[in-house]
């Protein structure tokens, strides 16, 4: 491992800001912060940076404590979710800043700058202001000047969430192609983000983040298949996993008093009991002979329609892949998808997944 | 409807003109008479009403033995004590303010906006009330009538200007921006001198442009600290006001003392609308 945290922890006005964190990090990879708005992913990145000093904890890179070495003398860049460049500066004076700082030789800056600025697509525009340039541009330039410095850790926090839908899928791509190419295997790349299928799409390892502690991380796939708990099936799940109280009984899941459906194979070992059940939205589909539900909400997103039902003590959400307009208060039929639902104990942790995951 | 309401506006803002404008041009025909002309009742044109005269500006120039005012010294001695004390408050005001704006400061209940507070209470105070200590103090020292006293006195009053003005400038400046700075390597005064400051430049040609004005205009400490060695120009001006008010060079003096400010603002005005500097933080 080359970055290593040993139980970070940062209490501001009697609120945890860093939860007792570690985690290990290889060269040559990506790492994805996954969490909600406040889940403490910033702080995380800024702590990795030294702008902000945990109160215990810490932090070793290639087996040096960093402790005691203050921001500007550590090897890291960072790109903001804000356009965060030098607006009395030109495009190529911006790339060129960290170089200069560190008086590196100009022949060779002004190849590094022009590769960086190359490898973001910003070629020709050395010359321009940063002012003159559109929002999708000016994040191009953060991103080639932290690409510039070959830094030994690469932190980007939510650098794409302040873009518009459009810009921001194509800049996914591009950073996903930019990252494998030049990005050398002797840094570390640590990327956040509030946007499960983000996440998954960079590929890596995932770091699920919530209320300032780390809840589980491994592959993204890993995630996805075998979340640790409910929380973790929440914040991995865009809509987030349906998440419902019931027991396991006489060979069925009893949701409630008037829902019972079959046992999937994958539950045969669980002892009957009360449990959490976990069914993701795309896992809801429409059929002939399903249970009855009642519309509350229906929003179509694109070709999918997004669809919010209550049915007994319980409400879903269902992600359908077609696009239907259903009226307020309908009665539809939907069949939940048993082979692809968790269970998860009343602490909330899982005890079974269709992935074969669980204790 | 429309045509009233083009009316009224257009008048509001011809009254208006008229009240900013007809004292200097007032002033400006005034300073053309003689004591026959002023004496003769109220006239306004040159060479219709009254025959003009250069005799007010010219006695200006002479020294006080020819019956002159001699302007030039007191002149020059309000230019040197408005700018030291307005780019020494621009300078302290500036590294204050970024201090207040980027760190937390903890003494008992007190914190940043009550420091804040602290240099702007200076200017709240009626100048009466201050008057009577800075005299004291200013004597203790044995600076009264001298220069170096008198900039003192305009450092505490003009800094406050510049405190508040830039503390709410780099209120506005993105936290993330000093932040990048140290990433990339610079160390805290680098991270200020390179990064911030370059990028404060409006906002000190602001809090300098109030500095100039205030500091320009101010009679009254100039009037109680000061008494023959050294004069600044609105006291020699209002020294004119004797048994025979000569209201010509007294006209002439005012409009030349209003002459630098006009400069110093065509010069911001350009300066500001070249675009690169209002611009360059949004």
């Amino acid at each position: 491992m080359d970055l290593v945290a040993k139980g970070l922890t940062l209490e501001i006005e009697g609120e945890n800001h860093l939860d007792d964190i570690s985690f290990g990090m290889r060269k040559g990879e990506l790492y994805t912060l996954l969490g909600r708005t406040l889940a403490g992913k910033t702080t995380l990145l800024k702590t990795i940076a030294g702008l902000i000093t945990p109160d215990s904890g810490r932090l070793l890179f290639e087996d040096c404590d960093l402790g005691g070495v203050p921001v500007w003398e550590r090897n890291i860049a960072m790109v903001y979710q804000q356009f965060i460049n030098y607006p009395h500066l030109n495009v190529f004076e911006n790339v060129a800043f960290p170089l200069r700082q560190r008086k590196v030789d100009p022949a060779a800056i002004n190849r590094r700058v022009m590769t960086a600025l190359s490898s973001v697509g910003l070629d020709g525009f050395e010359g321009r202001k940063i002012q003159a340039l559109s929002g999708g541009q000016q994040q191009r330039v953060a991103l080639a000047r932290s690409l510039a410095k070959e830094a030994g850790i690469l932190l980007l926090d939510e650098p794409l969430v302040n873009l518009d839908y459009k810009l921001r899928e194509q800049l996914r791509e591009e950073f996903r192609n930019i990252f494998s190419s030049t990005v050398a295997s002797d840094s570390i790349l640590i990327y956040s983000s509030t946007d499960p299928l983000e996440a998954m799409q960079l590929g890596g390892e995932v770091i699920v983040l919530d209320e300032a502690r780390v809840l589980q991380q491994g592959p993204g796939h890993e995630i996805f298949e075998n979340p640790a708990n409910t929380r973790v099936a929440e914040i991995s799940n865009d809509p987030a996993m349906n998440l419902m109280n019931g027991t396991i009984g006489d060979g069925s899941i009893q949701l409630g008093a008037d829902m019972a459906l079959p046992l999937p194979p994958h539950f045969k070992g669980l002892t009957p009991g009360d449990y959490i059940f976990g069914l993701r939205a795309s896992d809801v589909i429409l059929a002939d002979k399903g249970i009855s539900f009642t519309v509350e909400l229906s929003e179509i997103s694109g070709s999918e329609t997004y669809l919010h039902v209550a049915g007994g003590a319980h409400k879903f959400v269902g992600l359908l892949d077609m696009v239907r307009n259903f009226k307020a208060a309908e009665t539809v039929s939907l069949s939940l998808d048993v082979k692809k639902i968790y269970a998860f104990d009343m602490a909330g942790d899982l005890v079974s997944s269709p992935f074969g995951g669980g204790r | 409807m429309h045509k009233i309401y083009l009316s009224l506006k257009y008048g509001f803002i011809c009254v208006w003109s008229m009240f900013v404008v007809a004292p200097f041009l007032w002033a400006l025909s005034t300073s053309f008479k003689d004591f026959q002309s002023v004496t003769s009742g109220a006239t306004y044109i040159p060479w219709l009403q009254f025959e003009p005269t250069l005799e007010g500006w010219r006695v200006l120039w002479e020294s006080p033995a020819n019956g002159g005012v001699d302007i030039a010294e007191p002149y020059l001695n309000s230019i040197i004590v408005t700018c030291l004390a307005s780019i020494i408050s621009i300078i302290l005001g500036t590294l204050s303010a970024y201090a207040l704006s980027r760190f937390t400061f903890k003494a008992g209940f007190i914190r940043n906006n009550d420091i804040t507070f602290f240099f702007i209470s200076q200017r709240i105070m009626p100048p009466v009330v201050l008057s009577i200590p800075f005299f004291i103090m200013l004597g203790f020292l044995g600076l009264l009538d001298s220069m170096v006293g008198l900039i003192m006195v305009y450092i505490v009053l003009l800094m406050p200007i510049a405190v508040w003005i830039m503390v709410d400038f780099f209120n506005k400046v993105p936290r993330e921006i000093d932040e990048t700075a140290l990433i990339d390597g610079c160390n805290p005064y680098q991270a200020f001198f390179k990064v911030v400051l370059p990028n404060s430049i409006p906002g000190m040609i602001v809090a300098g442009m109030f500095c100039l004005i205030f500091g320009w205009t101010d009679f009254f400490f100039a009037f109680i600290l000061t008494f023959t060695e050294v004069q600044l120009l609105p006291v020699r001006i209002v020294a004119l006001n004797s048994s025979i008010t000569p209201w010509w060079s007294l006209s002439a003096a005012a409009l030349i003392s209003v002459a630098p400010l006009i400069v110093v603002a065509f010069i911001v005005e350009r300066f500001l609308s070249k675009g690169n500097l209002s611009g360059a933080l949004k």
